[in-house]
């Protein structure tokens, strides 16, 4: 079963639909509206990225032995949306949403390819390597608490 | 500044797909030169040969140009994988490419054998090489998704496409006796229905729900949906080669109602989009889905209709659409999301802490691409206009394909130009990446 591969597939789903509300709000020239949900869409984007990098990537790392391979890239990629969601940030609090816009189309392909990479080969490799442990995985990102950004 | 650098290790140089993607437009410019050239006669039937030079301008010059290069750029992202020595692969299969394009509508246009030999040479190398580059890392894929599926059957496809290619010039290169009227049949499906709606819906499977956010695409469809073209269009093949005329009608019919299926899915996805903001390049997702859907109901249509069975404009017809309308309208469009993406992409991981690097909305204004979409629209509509007026629309067709080129071609070159005078305004050292 493909427990994991749904589980965070689902999560990056509901990071979309956020995505997706931040952007309508910039198109209509909401800017406190646009600044409300931007906020949680960038929680929600954070404490994906760290349920992967505090959970399920060392639990991958320990199960395979190779912590340079895809969960690296993975990391690096998480960076790199770390980077565009702040210069979103910064866009919004010069309250410059056409800035904002233009930015918001470039994190949505990173974000999509990194996603198209996770889903289609990491998450699958993962519920490979972990099988049965894979709910205990799972049960560990459910109660990770949102820590600081890194 | 290491971040960027390092995940660009998967990445190809911006140059490899880009040299496919900027040689594309000028074969639209060729194509409405070599329209203006022949005017309304080259309307008269998809035989003549400056309608199969034609055909194989907008084919080779301008929909396996992109969809190459394209492929090599996105292999990495879809299967994880590399292809190797890429700037040297991406030169054995662009500039055979480009050459054989254009020595094979010479050909058409009156070169003779030794063109057609030439073309060949060329076209079976350029070919040869993306075959096996790509073959060789699909094989490497390490997890087999649908994806994966999709891109294999679509490359099988494209196989068996340049086979039939190099088989048919054979006949015009060196006499070879073959049923030609049959096996152009073939190619031009294989062609058309196999590699190239095989590649567009492999594609769409992930570009659609993902940057459109909309419901994924019914499972059924998206797993079975490849396999089950392969084996009709194998099977339908078989039955034209063998004369079982009645078997072939039902198996075409069938190919048909499958290109109905995927381009209703995806119209119905379209509507149902989350994302809620404008974006111009969804124009040319709806015209080319549009003519996918109108080329399959001409298709299924026509046996049962005795004037549309009659009519050579209906084969002329069903090209304008399958190639002028689905193919090249997606490629438009997503070229308008590539070129951009992959500009920033790679100032960004060059020029990261040291220059602000422009988004993708500054390298390429949304006004830019609305205006080069009606000018895209006009175009084939005027086309299909010709297809039954030629007298009265084929100059206005060929002005109107030369200006949606033209101004492709112009806006790319402005995504590459500030591309460029940005990494120049980048600290010294970077510029040779």
């Amino acid at each position: 079963m493909a427990v994991i591969t749904q589980f965070l597939a689902d999560e990056h789903h509901c990071c979309d639909e956020s995505f997706a509300t931040v952007e309508e709000a910039a198109q209509t020239g909401d800017l406190a509206g646009c600044r409300q949900r931007f906020q949680q869409f960038q929680a929600a984007m954070e404490h994906h990225f760290q349920k992967e990098e505090a959970v399920l990537f060392p639990a991958f790392e320990q199960a395979t032995g190779n912590t340079m391979g895809p969960t690296q890239v993975m990391r690096l990629e998480h960076q790199q949306m770390r980077q565009a969601l702040a210069e979103m940030a910064q866009a919004l609090a010069g309250g410059d949403l056409d800035d904002l816009l233009g930015q918001s189309e470039t994190l949505l392909i990173l974000m999509q390819q990194h996603n198209i990479k996770e889903e289609q080969i990491l998450y699958p490799m993962c519920d490979r390597a972990l099988s049965a442990a894979a709910g205990s995985v799972i049960q560990d990102m459910r109660d990770l608490p949102l820590g600081q950004p890194t | 500044m290491m971040t960027a650098g390092l995940s660009l290790e998967q990445a190809p140089p911006f140059n490899v797909p880009l040299r496919f993607f900027l040689t594309a437009p000028p074969f639209l410019l060729l194509a409405a030169g070599l329209l203006l050239w022949q005017g309304p006669d080259l309307f008269a039937s998809r035989w003549l040969p400056a309608a199969l030079a034609l055909t194989h301008l907008l084919t080779l010059g301008f929909m396996a140009q992109v969809m190459l290069g394209a492929l090599l750029q996105i292999l990495p992202v879809v299967v994880g994988v590399v292809v190797p020595r890429p700037r040297l692969t991406a030169a054995l299969i662009h500039i055979p490419l480009t050459l054989g394009a254009l020595v094979l509508a010479t050909a058409f246009l009156g070169g003779g054998p030794t063109w057609f030999q030439a073309a060949a040479g060329l076209l079976g190398l350029g070919f040869g090489v993306a075959l096996l580059a790509i073959h060789l890392a699909l094989w490497r894929a390490p997890v087999v998704g649908s994806t994966v599926i999709a891109l294999r059957c679509a490359l099988g496809a494209l196989l068996v496409t340049v086979v039939l290619g190099v088989l048919l010039s054979g006949f015009l290169a060196w006499g070879w006796r073959l049923p030609v009227f049959e096996l152009t049949q073939l190619h031009a499906t294989w062609g058309l229905l196999g590699w190239t709606v095989l590649l567009v819906t492999g594609v769409a499977y992930q570009v659609v729900p993902m940057f459109q956010i909309t419901p994924p695409y019914p499972t059924w469809l998206s797993r079975g949906f490849a396999p089950l073209l392969a084996v009709l269009l194998a099977a339908w093949s078989t039955f034209v080669l063998i004369g079982w005329r009645a078997a072939a009608g039902w198996t075409g019919a069938a190919l048909a109602v499958g290109a109905v299926l995927v381009a209703v899915a995806t119209l119905w996805l379209l509507t149902r989009r989350r994302r809620k903001i404008g974006d111009p390049t969804l124009n040319f997702w709806r015209a080319s889905m549009a003519s996918l859907l109108a080329g399959a109901l001409l298709w299924l249509l026509t046996p049962w209709v005795s004037t549309l069975a009659q009519a050579p404009q209906v084969e002329v017809l069903l090209g304008i659409l399958s190639i002028f309308g689905f193919a090249v309208a997606m490629i438009n469009g997503m070229l308008y999301k590539i070129v951009p993406f992959l500009a920033w992409f790679h100032l960004q991981a060059q020029l990261f802490q040291h220059v602000k690097v422009p988004n993708m909305k500054q390298l390429l204004p949304d006004a830019c691409v609305r205006q080069q979409w009606w000018s895209y629209l006009a175009a084939l509509l005027l086309l299909l206009a010709a297809a039954v007026q030629p007298r009265l629309f084929a100059y206005p067709a060929a002005l109107a394909v030369g200006v949606a080129g033209g101004w492709l071609g112009i806006n790319l070159l402005r995504v590459c130009r500030i591309y460029y005078r940005v990494l120049r305004s980048g600290p010294p050292g970077d510029l040779n990446r």
